[in-house]
């Protein structure tokens, strides 16, 4: 998170170095920060990771927007077909992540994609009720969701 | 061809919206009918943004239309969360097709304490000391 603050203000040194203005130039601002960073990256232990963030983002943005249109296709064809082929279900998953802040994010994750809904998170932190409306493949699905998680905390490690 | 995929955007977006309505009626239970809502509905207001987004071209406009995409994305889930949870624990009844909760067995109605289920396997994996109780 440090690497990202650094960014920022190296961006906005270099607007006000030259002296323009612009939501484009800022960018420019922003990128020649990154590459700075990225440079100085193996001296500086504070920067450790920093460079590989932003890849690893664009990366999880593009699994995510895969999951949340191909989950929502499946949800829209039960909907619009008369017989039910859900299996709904409420499951606990066991969770990884630590702190209140990654079980906030992963959770909303999880409600986001279609065909999962967060419930509750047990008293303990420890694991998240969730419910699933695909339980054709249950070992599938948990193996689904693992992955989602390991790829969200990802962005914080 | 921008035309087009405008065109193509917002009657995809419209399409999903009308999908979350029809979904709204015919689910069978408050759970269900929370996925078919919250999710294709954001999908929806997803794609019409995107289409105001490459309508106006302009940097005010698209800056607000990706705001938009990321409030609706976060606050969605929210919702929808605290409305099955509520609805969960007031007792609103599950779908007979239900096939299974994991849920139900470690929840107290009484002292409202929601356990992991995790802590029973730990039990059994425990070495019984000499300072337990008989």
């Amino acid at each position: 998170m440090i690497g990202a603050a650094w960014n920022l203000l190296l961006g906005f040194a270099w607007v006000v170095l030259t002296g323009d203005f612009s939501g484009r130039n800022l960018l420019a601002g922003l990128l020649f920060g990154y590459l700075v960073l990225a440079l100085m990256q193996p001296q500086v232990p504070a920067l450790a990771g920093h460079a590989q963030r932003l890849p690893r983002l664009i990366l999880f943005i593009g699994f995510f927007l895969k999951e949340l249109v191909l989950a929502n296709l499946k949800v829209a064809f039960d909907i619009i077909t008369p017989p039910w082929y859900m299996k709904p279900g409420v499951i606990a998953m066991p969770l990884k992540a630590s702190n209140e802040f990654e079980i906030a994010f992963v959770a909303n994750l999880i409600s986001l994609t279609p065909g999962t809904l967060t419930l509750d998170v047990s008293d303990d932190r420890r694991v998240l009720y969730i419910h699933a409306m695909f339980l054709d493949d249950e070992d599938e699905l948990r193996r689904g969701l693992a992955e989602l998680e390991r790829r969200a905390l990802e962005l914080f490690h | 061809m921008i035309e087009l995929i405008k065109g193509g955007l917002i009657l995809v977006g419209a399409i999903f919206m009308f999908l979350a309505a029809l979904g709204l009626v015919r689910m069978p239970d408050l759970l269900t009918r929370m996925h078919a809502t919250t999710k294709a509905a954001t999908l929806g207001a997803t794609l019409i943004m995107l289409a105001v987004a490459l309508h106006f071209g302009e940097v005010a406009v698209v800056a607000r239309a990706f705001g938009v995409i990321l409030f609706i994305m976060m606050t969605a889930p929210v919702a929808a969360h605290v409305i099955g949870r509520a609805g969960y624990f007031v007792g609103s009844r599950l779908w007979s097709g239900t096939v299974k909760d994991e849920l139900r067995p470690n929840y107290d109605p009484l002292t409202h304490e929601l356990k992991s289920g995790l802590e029973t396997q730990e039990n059994a994996k425990r070495h019984p000391r000499d300072t337990d109780p008989d």
